[in-house]
């Protein structure tokens, strides 16, 4: 356990964590490796399948990056990955990973520090409650099969 | 539409504690509108369910298939395809009448994934409400296009009763009394005089009278 290094996906709006991750490397600063971050057009294209699907795939962690409330580029994107977050929190805690694995943050593009201060807090969260229970039973659904209607 | 709602995940969970491997049926009609049982839903339910027997340590082998509609049998025999003998288990995302229509072709365990819950519309993104009752009697042209028989707690229909208060109904102060509804609407379209006819009894023997109803036009059978 005390190795243990979390697989963590972060999913940034375009308008502001995207570019404060940018940010955050022009100023050299240092974040954890455990980062994947995954470009949305904004927060509110949050999907709900998408979440859960990471968290199937092997993560152990996801946030939501957007723009500070009341600052969404599309006005309330924002709010409405909030809310979804918070949805498949509740979820989370009913399937047993956890809601504490999935969070939403806000910041703004100039933000580049908080990028990584977030970066390093969610990590450090993560790395204490452990690997993920979907992975810990290291049963990874191979074989679910998706068929489409023809 | 006839608007649905998920089952809570754990009830589902326990329908199908047994099963190893399940077909997840999404229905692409009503309940795809009303974002409970589309083609996303069965995604989002199948990975939780997943999801939920991998914490377990009791994996479950998920198939998705959304049909176009589950209350027409031409869809309904399209599953045939996806249909192994190592199922154990149908889970239909479909109202009543999808789950139904499952089981009684195919000689599978078929479980709802919903509780079918009215027929209404969208008033506002995320928020249904019933608007019709099925009575099988329409009477919206006497009372200006809203129904008295639905929207009405007590489905009356020469109000409004003593329990309408400043518009709202006495069971709760949010619903609106659906016979300030129809008598403001019939102000506003000069119709008031309609409401001096007095609506006899209803004929309900066009509702539940009789055990299940049936529709039956000889112009478009086939044979």
């Amino acid at each position: 356990m005390n190795n243990f290094e979390p697989q963590i996906i972060a999913f940034c709006c375009f308008y502001c964590a995207y570019s404060a991750a940018d940010l955050a490397g022009s100023m050299r600063l240092q974040y954890p490796a455990n980062i994947r971050i995954i470009e949305m057009p904004c927060s509110g294209k949050t999907d709900e399948r998408v979440l859960l699907e990471a968290f199937e795939q092997g993560a152990d962690g996801v946030y939501v990056l957007g723009c500070l409330e009341g600052d969404c580029h599309f006005l309330k994107g924002n709010y409405r990955a909030k809310r979804r977050v918070n949805k498949i929190k509740k979820i989370l805690d009913e399937i047993g990973i956890g809601g504490e694995r999935l969070e939403m943050y806000n910041l703004s593009a100039a933000m580049g520090p908080r990028f990584a201060e977030i970066a390093r807090e969610f990590t450090e969260r993560i790395r204490k409650l452990g690997p993920s229970p979907v992975k810990a039973n290291n049963c990874l659904p191979g074989a679910a099969a998706r068929l489409e209607n023809t | 539409m006839i608007i649905a709602e998920s089952k809570p995940l754990a009830e589902i969970a326990a329908l199908i504690k047994n099963a190893r491997k399940i077909l997840l049926v999404g229905c692409g009609g009503c309940v795809s509108v009303c974002l409970a049982g589309g083609e996303k839903e069965t995604g989002i339910l199948a990975s939780e369910l997943r999801m939920l027997r991998q914490v377990e340590g009791n994996p479950l082998e998920t198939i998705e298939v959304t049909l176009t509609r589950q209350c027409d049998p031409e869809y309904v025999e399209m599953l045939a395809n996806h249909l192994t003998e190592d199922i154990d288990c149908i889970v239909s995302l479909a109202c009543g009448v999808g789950v139904q229509f499952l089981a009684e072709r195919y000689q599978k365990w078929v479980v709802p994934a919903l509780n079918t819950k009215f027929a209404g519309g969208t008033v506002e993104h995320g928020v249904w409400e019933e608007r019709c009752g099925l009575c099988g009697e329409c009477i919206l042209y006497k009372t200006g296009g809203i129904c008295p028989i639905i929207r009405c707690s007590k489905s009356i229909l020469n109000g409004p009763c003593g329990g309408s208060q400043n518009g709202k109904c006495e069971i709760n102060p949010d619903t609106p009394c659906a016979w300030q509804l129809i008598y403001d609407r019939l102000q506003a379209l000069d119709k008031l005089d309609l409401l001096l006819e007095l609506e006899p009894l209803k004929d309900w023997s066009q509702s539940r009278d009789g055990g299940p109803r049936k529709v039956v036009r000889e112009d478009v059978k086939l044979d």
